[in-house]
């Protein structure tokens, strides 16, 4: 990444996009510090959340994540828990005991995800018994069973059906009533649909950010416009 | 599933619609009455009330352009933006016609009234009718209703004849009369266009509904 400079706004959904191996997924990664699992990777600059430094000093990264959720590309449900455990699994870890708290929030969560209907009387089943779509949603629920104030997306819908990529779509769009949305995408026409500002990175480099309407109408950069027309490279 | 955020986004769009179609429709209305009442303070509101339907015809076509970019849609759904884009700009012209008959009564109202007005106000309500009933067809789905709009634009052609026609005498037999004479004309002429207008607007609501065009070759049926 390249002297990336951008600001995201609260209860809006930011999109990402740009071709393979720009940087998008590198770049969500250091919003919550996840590329630190990657041995050797290194970061340069701040990232501010509300003014809170993420990067200072004695900054637990446990806690960025806890504030800033995020979701894969593949639905990766914990394998040998229960629907109802996964969701619960944040919780749980961070001590909540209550059973009716934990009820309540498990509820709350795939309701929120628009899951509860399809899986209320299945809580007990395995979390990968369900579709693919229904797993993303599932982890979608898990992310903000332990209430993330900024939900990060990294081609959330790119394993998925048209149908369960539309279900996910309009989740998007419900939940930034709620939460601040980052949602890297392969796809342009998902950035089009969702988001309210558009990044678009080109070899690691921010190469125009603004107004979603405004990326896909009337792009600034030529690169920009080479790139959502189709006529790169 | 994401037709939802989109059809509220349509909903919204057709609201803006709604109210530039508001505008223009008032526009004509007051013009006529300031002409029929001799009220110069009306004309000139009507003038000045212009730049709003302006604006609105701007925002709405930007927003055409941000639909279809960003959803990319098909079908009826297509045909409605590509419709409300054409829409928006009769409701403009619309407007302007409302300024221009404001402009001519302006300059009317310095003189005596040349003759009492009969068919202009007729040509006025019909005008406004059309209009009001174009918007009816597209608020409703209304293919019938838009194709009775398109008939009726005759009605108001033959007015506006006889308004030419009539004036025609009063000019051949009194110069004096030729420039209020003209201005009477014009302000036929733009009511003509008023009805021309609404005309389009019910082909392409026709276009919208039934996905086929009654264009160019509505005489005779």
């Amino acid at each position: 990444m390249k002297q990336v400079t951008l600001r995201m706004n609260r209860h809006q959904v930011t999109a990402i996009i740009g071709p393979s191996g720009c940087g998008k997924s590198t770049f969500i990664r250091c919003l919550n510090r996840m590329h630190e699992v990657i041995p050797e990777a290194r970061v340069e600059g701040k990232v501010l959340l509300d003014g809170w430094e993420l990067y200072a000093e004695g900054v637990d990264p446990v806690e960025v994540r806890r504030r800033i959720g995020m979701v894969f590309q593949k639905p990766n449900p914990f394998p040998t828990m229960t629907i109802y455990d996964n969701v619960a699994a944040g919780l749980r870890l961070n001590g909540v005991r209550n059973r009716a708290q934990l009820d309540s929030a498990v509820e709350e969560s795939l309701r929120l995800a628009a899951l509860w209907n399809e899986v209320k009387d299945n809580l007990r089943q395995p979390g990968t018994s369900l579709s693919g779509g229904q797993q993303q949603r599932l982890c979608i629920a898990r992310a903000l069973a332990i209430r993330p104030e900024v939900l990060l997306m990294d081609e959330p819908c790119s394993s998925l059906d048209p149908i369960a990529t539309g279900k996910i779509e309009e989740l998007i769009h419900q939940l930034k009533v709620k939460y601040t949305v980052v949602l890297v995408t392969h796809n342009m026409q998902q950035a089009a649909r969702v988001s309210d500002f558009t990044g678009f990175l080109l070899l690691g480099e921010l190469v125009e950010f603004g107004p979603t309407g405004k990326i896909f109408t009337n792009p600034r950069d030529p690169r920009t416009e080479a790139y959502i027309t189709g006529r790169f490279g | 599933m994401t037709e939802r955020r989109f059809d509220e986004e349509l909903k919204a769009l057709k609201e803006r619609l709604f109210t530039m179609a508001g505008l223009a429709e008032q526009a004509v209305g007051k013009s006529v009455k300031a002409l029929v009442d001799r009220d110069l303070k009306l004309a000139k509101d009507v003038i000045q009330e212009d730049a709003a339907i302006n604006r609105l015809e701007v925002e709405i076509e930007e927003t055409c352009l941000n639909l279809l970019a960003r959803y990319q849609p098909e079908a009826r759904d297509l045909r409605m933006i590509a419709m409300v884009f054409k829409i928006v700009n009769d409701l403009e012209r619309v407007g302007d016609q409302g300024v221009n008959i404001g402009e001519r009564t302006q300059e009317l109202l310095k003189e005596s009234l040349l003759k009492p007005l009969i068919d202009i106000p007729k040509m006025a309500v019909l005008a406004q009718q059309m209009l009001k009933d174009s918007l009816d067809a597209f608020v409703n789905q209304d293919a019938e209703l838009a194709r009775s709009v398109c008939r009726r634009d005759d009605e108001v052609d033959h007015l506006n004849d006889q308004v030419y026609r009539d004036l025609l005498v009063y000019m051949t037999q009194d110069p004096k009369t030729i420039v209020r004479a003209i201005d009477l004309i014009l302000v036929g002429r733009h009511l003509e266009r008023v009805a021309d207008h609404a005309t389009n607007i019910a082909e392409d609501v026709y276009y919208l509904v039934r996905g086929t065009t009654i264009k160019h070759r509505l005489a005779g049926d």
